[in-house]
C-alpha cells in the first residue's frame, strides 16, 4: 500500500512540479499583488497592504467600459452561437448527401489563424478612403447609408465584435453537438415514431434532453471563453482597444501591465482577481442549473 | 385483431457498396396470424425476424407483399397509424423521464378529439401500470431499476394505448435465466389478460415453445414451419427445424433404408414401411431411446450424468454426425457406467427421417 503511493506521487511528480511552479506560484503572486499598494516592481518596494487597487481598479471608467464591453459579449454571444450550431447540427445530422463536406466547411473556421480571419473580417466591414467594405457595398445596394463598422458608432463596432466571435467559436460546438446528436440511440427514435410523436415533439423532449450535457457543457466552456476575449478584439480594433471603447477585461489587464498606460502589476492583478471571481460566480450558477436539469 | 402477411418480402442494398447483389432479410412470408393468440417468431440470429416484425410495425417498408391489420391494407400506413405497441430488445426507455412520464408519453402525442384528459391519462397509465404490476415504481428513472422492472415498463408503455397489435423483440434477451422464466409467463398472462394479438421474438426455442400458441421457424429469411409448438417439435418439416428445437438437441445419424430396413451403420435399428431404398440422415430426439441390453443401436459409452429427475447417457456412434450423441433416460433405469458399450433400443415415433440432399422429413410406417 506504502509502497504503491509512494509510486503515484512519483509518477505525479512532474506534473505537480509544472504545475506548482507555473501555474500554483504565480497565482499566489498575483494575490499578493493584488493588495500591495503602490507595488514597484523596479525597487520591489511596496507603500501598504489594502484594498486600494480594488478599489482604484472599480473606480476606473476603462475598466467598467472593459466589464459593460465583455457582458454584453457574453449575454448575445453564448446562446446565439449556442443556438445556431445546434440549429445547423440538426440540420448537418437530418441529411444524407455531401454531409461530410459541410461539415469540412463549417469547421474551417476553427483551424483558421485568429489574426487572418480578423484581417478578412476587415476587408468586409471596414471603411477606408478607396472603399466602404463589402457589407456596406450590400447595405448601399438595398438603400441602406454606409455603416463604418471599425471606426464608427459603438453599436455597429459593437454588431462586428459579436458577429466575429459568433462566427469564430461556431466550428467547434457544430462539432461537438454533431456528434453528441449522432451518439444518441435510434431506437428512441423508432419507440417515439412507433408512438406516433410529432417532430417537434421529438427534438424538444427527446433529442434535447438526451444532447442536454452536451449543451450544457458548452454553455459553461462558452461563458468562460467568451469572459476571457481578447485576441479577437485585437485582431478586428488594433492594439489600442481603450481608444477604440472596444477594450474587455483581459485587454485591461494587459494593458495595465505592458500597454501604453502600462507597467502596474497591482491594478492588473486586482483586475484580473475581479475577472477570476466573476467567472467562478457564473461557472457554479451555470453548474447548479445543469445538476438540476440532467438527472438520469 | 388478425393480421395477415401476403408475400412479405424485404430486400436490403449489401452494405458493401461494390457487391451489387441486396440481402434478402425476409423472403415470401406468407402467414396468417389468429385473433388474440400469442405468436413466437423463432430462428437463429440473423434470420430475419426482427425484420419481419418491424414490417409488421411499420418501422420498415416491404419490398414486396402487404401486411393486413382485419381486412385493412396497412402495408403503407407509418407505424403510428397502425396502432401497435412495440417493445424493444434494449426497452428504450426514455432515461430523463420517470416510470410515469415514459409510460404517459403515447397518450401525450395524441391530438384532437382522441386525445384524452390529463386526469384520463394518468388513469391510464396507473392500470397499465398495474397490469404489469409496477404501479409502486411510478416516480423512479429507468436507471434506477432492474432489467426486470425496466421491461415491465415497456409493456407498459406500448400497453397503454390499447394497441391492436403488441410486437416484442427478443423482450427477455436481457434478463438472467430465472428471471427470463418469471417474466415470459408473466408475458402469456399479460396477453391473456389483454386478449391483444401478440407478436414476439426470439432466438431461444425453449421460450418460443414455453408460451405460444403458434411459433414460426425461420431460417435465413425463409419460413421453415408454423404450427403448434408441440406438433412443429413432434412433426418437424425438415433437418433444420428438428435440429433448432429441442434441448439437449436431436441426434443426427447417417443411415440408409434398404428392403424396408433402416440401418444406422451396421446396425439394423427400425423396420419401416412406405419407405424406397435410398440414404437419409436418421434424426432421433434425445427421449427417443431405449435402454435395452439387447437394443440393436450399439454405441461406445462416454459417460452416464444424473440430472435428478433423468439421466443423460452420453455416448459416441461413428454414424453420427456429431462427436457425441445424448440420450435422455427415466433415472430409475441403472446405467453401468463401467461398461464399454450401451445397446439401445429405439422409440419410432421419436425417429425421424430426412432426405440426405432437400433434408425435407420423409414420412414412414412402422411395421
Amino acid at each position: 500500500m506504502k509502497q504503491s503511493n509512494l509510486k503515484a506521487w512519483l509518477y505525479l511528480l512532474p506534473a505537480i512540479l509544472f504545475l506548482g511552479v507555473f501555474m500554483v506560484y504565480p497565482l499566489i503572486d498575483v494575490f499578493i499583488y493584488s493588495f500591495e499598494e503602490g507595488y514597484n516592481s523596479a525597487s520591489q518596494t511596496v507603500f501598504g497592504v489594502g484594498w486600494y487597487n480594488y478599489s482604484y481598479v472599480l473606480h476606473d471608467p476603462y475598466f467598467l467600459r472593459a466589464v459593460k464591453n465583455t457582458l454584453i459579449l457574453v449575454v448575445i454571444t453564448v446562446p446565439l452561437s449556442t443556438g445556431i450550431a445546434l440549429l445547423i447540427s440538426v440540420g448537418l445530422n437530418s441529411i444524407k448527401p455531401l454531409k461530410e463536406l459541410y461539415q469540412t466547411v463549417f469547421f474551417l473556421p476553427y483551424v483558421t489563424n485568429t489574426l487572418a480571419v480578423g484581417l478578412v473580417f476587415m476587408i468586409l466591414f471596414k471603411k477606408t478612403a478607396y472603399t466602404d467594405g463589402m457589407v456596406n457595398l450590400l447595405i448601399n445596394w438595398f438603400g441602406g447609408e454606409s455603416v463604418d463598422f471599425i471606426d464608427g458608432p459603438y453599436w455597429a463596432k459593437m454588431f462586428v465584435m459579436c458577429f466575429y466571435t459568433i462566427w469564430v467559436v461556431m466550428p467547434f460546438k457544430i462539432l461537438i453537438l454533431t456528434s453528441a446528436l449522432a451518439s444518441v440511440d435510434e431506437t428512441y427514435y423508432n419507440a417515439a415514431r412507433v408512438d406516433g410523436t410529432g417532430k417537434w415533439r421529438i427534438f424538444t423532449r427527446i433529442t434535447l434532453p438526451m444532447i442536454s450535457p452536451m449543451i450544457f457543457y458548452l454553455v459553461i466552456t462558452g461563458f468562460i471563453g467568451a469572459f476571457k476575449a481578447y485576441s479577437d478584439e485585437v485582431a478586428l480594433f488594433g492594439t489600442n482597444l481603450n481608444a477604440a471603447g472596444m477594450n474587455t477585461i483581459v485587454g485591461y489587464v494587459y494593458d495595465m501591465l505592458y500597454g501604453d498606460s502600462g507597467g502596474y502589476p497591482s491594478y492588473a492583478s486586482a483586475a484580473a482577481l475581479i475577472l477570476f471571481a466573476i467567472v467562478l460566480t457564473i461557472t457554479c450558477v451555470n453548474l447548479l442549473v445543469t445538476r438540476k436539469g440532467i438527472r438520469y | 385483431m388478425k393480421v395477415r402477411l401476403e408475400h412479405l418480402t424485404k430486400r436490403f442494398p449489401n452494405r458493401n457498396k461494390k457487391i451489387k447483389t441486396e440481402v434478402v432479410a425476409v423472403s415470401d412470408f406468407t402467414f396468417e396470424i389468429p385473433d388474440g393468440k400469442l405468436i413466437g417468431l423463432l430462428g437463429p440470429s440473423g434470420c430475419g425476424k426482427s425484420t419481419a416484425l418491424n414490417l409488421i410495425c411499420g418501422l420498415e417498408k416491404p419490398t414486396e407483399g402487404k401486411v393486413f391489420f382485419g381486412d385493412d391494407d396497412v402495408t403503407d400506413l407509418p407505424p403510428e397509424n397502425r396502432g401497435v405497441g412495440l417493445v424493444f430488445q434494449n426497452y428504450a426507455l426514455y432515461p430523463h423521464l420517470t416510470v410515469r412520464q415514459n409510460i404517459l408519453f403515447p397518450l401525450q402525442n395524441l391530438k384532437g378529439e382522441a386525445r384524452p384528459t390529463k386526469a384520463q391519462m394518468l388513469e391510464k397509465a396507473t392500470e397499465a401500470a398495474k397490469l404489469v404490476q409496477i404501479d409502486e415504481l411510478m416516480d423512479r428513472k429507468p436507471s434506477e431499476l432492474s432489467g426486470g422492472q425496466q421491461q415491465r415498463v415497456a409493456i407498459a408503455r406500448a400497453l397503454v394505448k390499447m394497441p391492436k397489435v403488441l410486437l416484442l423483440d427478443e423482450p427477455l434477451s436481457n434478463l438472467d435465466a430465472r428471471l427470463r422464466i418469471q417474466t415470459r409467463e408473466e408475458i402469456r398472462r399479460i396477453q391473456r389478460e389483454t386478449g391483444i394479438t401478440t407478436v414476439f421474438v426470439t432466438h431461444d426455442q425453449e421460450e418460443a415453445m414455453s408460451i405460444s400458441d403458434l411459433i414460426v421457424v425461420m431460417k435465413a429469411g425463409v419460413v421453415h414451419q408454423i404450427g403448434r409448438p408441440q406438433d412443429v417439435y413432434n412433426k418437424p418439416n425438415n433437418l433444420f427445424v428438428a435440429k433448432f428445437l429441442g434441448t439437449p438437441p436431436i441426434n443426427v445419424f447417417e443411415g440408409k433404408v434398404r428392403g424396408g430396413v433402416l440401418t444406422i451403420g451396421e446396425d439394423a435399428v427400425l423396420k419401416l414401411a412406405g419407405v424406397d431404398d435410398r440414404d437419409v440422415w436418421v434424426g432421433i430426439r434425445p427421449e427417443g431411446f431405449l435402454l435395452q441390453a439387447d437394443g440393436p443401436l450399439c454405441c461406445k459409452l462416454i459417460g452416464v450424468e444424473v440430472m435428478g429427475r433423468d439421466v443423460s447417457v452420453v455416448a459416441s456412434n461413428s454414424a453420427c454426425t456429431a462427436e457425441t450423441l445424448r440420450a435422455i433416460i427415466s433415472s430409475e433405469t441403472q446405467v453401468d457406467s463401467a461398461a464399454h458399450e450401451v445397446r439401445f433400443a429405439l422409440r419410432p415415433r421419436k425417429v425421424f427421417l430426412f432426405d440426405r440432399g432437400t433434408e425435407e422429413r420423409i414420412p414412414y410406417d412402422v411395421r
